[in-house]
């Protein structure tokens, strides 16, 4: 058994993980996904 | 407040899980043309697995979103990771039991006997093991110039279903193109539909990068299952009831747990409980 966290970790996380949101959303990959999404990627449904 | 027994919690989960299926996949017209939806809410990432390349999606797929923007760009993207990250720490695997589409279709497609099936844990792990190569992958193989989002290409048998089927079909100038690689990417699909129905949520379980993930934040989310030691009579019914063999009585937060929370309604002392994290010290087990 491993004391891997306090009672904290689980808020620092969260709260990290939607700070990186906003990050990602103000470095332009929102608008990078929409691009990816909006088109079909043969590819990525194993035709291409 | 009204009682709810497994039975009906598991009623309410299933119209929770259609409600997340026609909301994900609301957009009807693309399936009659095979079109696939372009508007904004494409950019916004859900935290389950489901296709973007499927005509009636109106939202991305995390595990697609992120391969691709590291097959293209060879960055790992803050926004698709920190959606992750927040859904992982905020309730772990939940999704899976009661958002995901496929888990859904497993679900449906599940005979009462499938319950009991238990998973070796080498086999288990299959799924870790496809979650490094979803990160790794996608810049280590480069094929013309750009990353090959490999899990997409050559795996994903719920973007088979909900996307490449469905686009096949439907789309004469797409079904030209079809050749080994779509043949190998349904046999993949037919391979799990054929063991859906002996095996709960046999793809979940063995071959699911995106669960794999949210798994290992079972034991440190803020809602999590919490066992009142005091009350707890180790009479084994939660574990009698829970669909992928967690060892309920000796770590309610398993990584192979998908929260689908019968336990919790199976426990004749009320010993069980999915609540927000207790906030004394907390012994954290990390199985897979």
């Amino acid at each position: 058994m491993k004391r891997l966290g306090s009672r904290w970790l689980p808020w620092m996380g969260f709260a990290a993980g939607l700070l990186l949101m906003a990050a990602g959303i103000a470095r332009g990959e929102f608008i990078a996904v929409l691009y990816k999404a909006s088109r079909i990627c043969l590819e990525c449904i194993g035709i291409g | 407040m009204v009682k709810v027994g497994p039975g009906g919690l598991r009623r309410i989960r299933r119209t929770v899980q259609f409600a997340a299926l026609f909301i994900a996949n609301g957009y009807w017209p693309g399936l009659g043309r095979a079109e696939i939806y372009s508007g904004p809410a494409k950019g916004v990432c859900v935290p389950f697995l489901n296709c973007y390349s499927c005509p009636a999606a109106l939202f991305a797929c995390p595990l697609g979103s992120i391969q691709s923007l590291l097959a293209a760009a060879r960055t790992l993207s803050v926004y698709v990771g920190g959606m992750m990250l927040a859904a992982g720490f905020a309730v772990g695997r939940l999704f899976c039991g009661w958002l995901c589409p496929f888990g859904l279709l497993q679900d449906a497609l599940a005979l009462p006997r499938a319950r009991q099936v238990r998973i070796p844990r080498w086999i288990r792990a299959f799924k870790y093991v496809l979650l490094a190569l979803v990160i790794v992958l996608p810049v280590a193989w480069v094929s013309a110039g750009v990353g090959v989002p490999f899990y997409c290409k050559f795996f994903c048998p719920a973007g088979t279903l909900e996307g490449g089927l469905v686009l096949v079909l439907g789309r004469p100038e797409i079904r030209v193109n079809i050749g080994w690689l779509f043949a190998w990417k349904v046999a993949v699909l037919a391979l799990f539909l054929g063991l859906m129905p002996f095996v709960y949520r046999v793809f979940c379980r063995t071959a699911c990068p995106l669960g794999a993930f949210y798994g290992l934040f079972n034991q440190v989310s803020l809602w999590r299952v919490e066992r009142d030691r005091g009350r707890c009579k180790s009479c084994g019914s939660c574990e009698e009831i829970c669909p992928v063999g967690v060892p309920v009585t000796k770590n309610p937060n398993h990584t192979e747990c998908i929260r689908c929370l019968e336990c919790t309604k199976a426990c004749p002392y009320g010993a069980l409980v999915f609540t927000v994290m207790e906030a004394r010290n907390h012994k954290v087990k990390l199985e897979l």
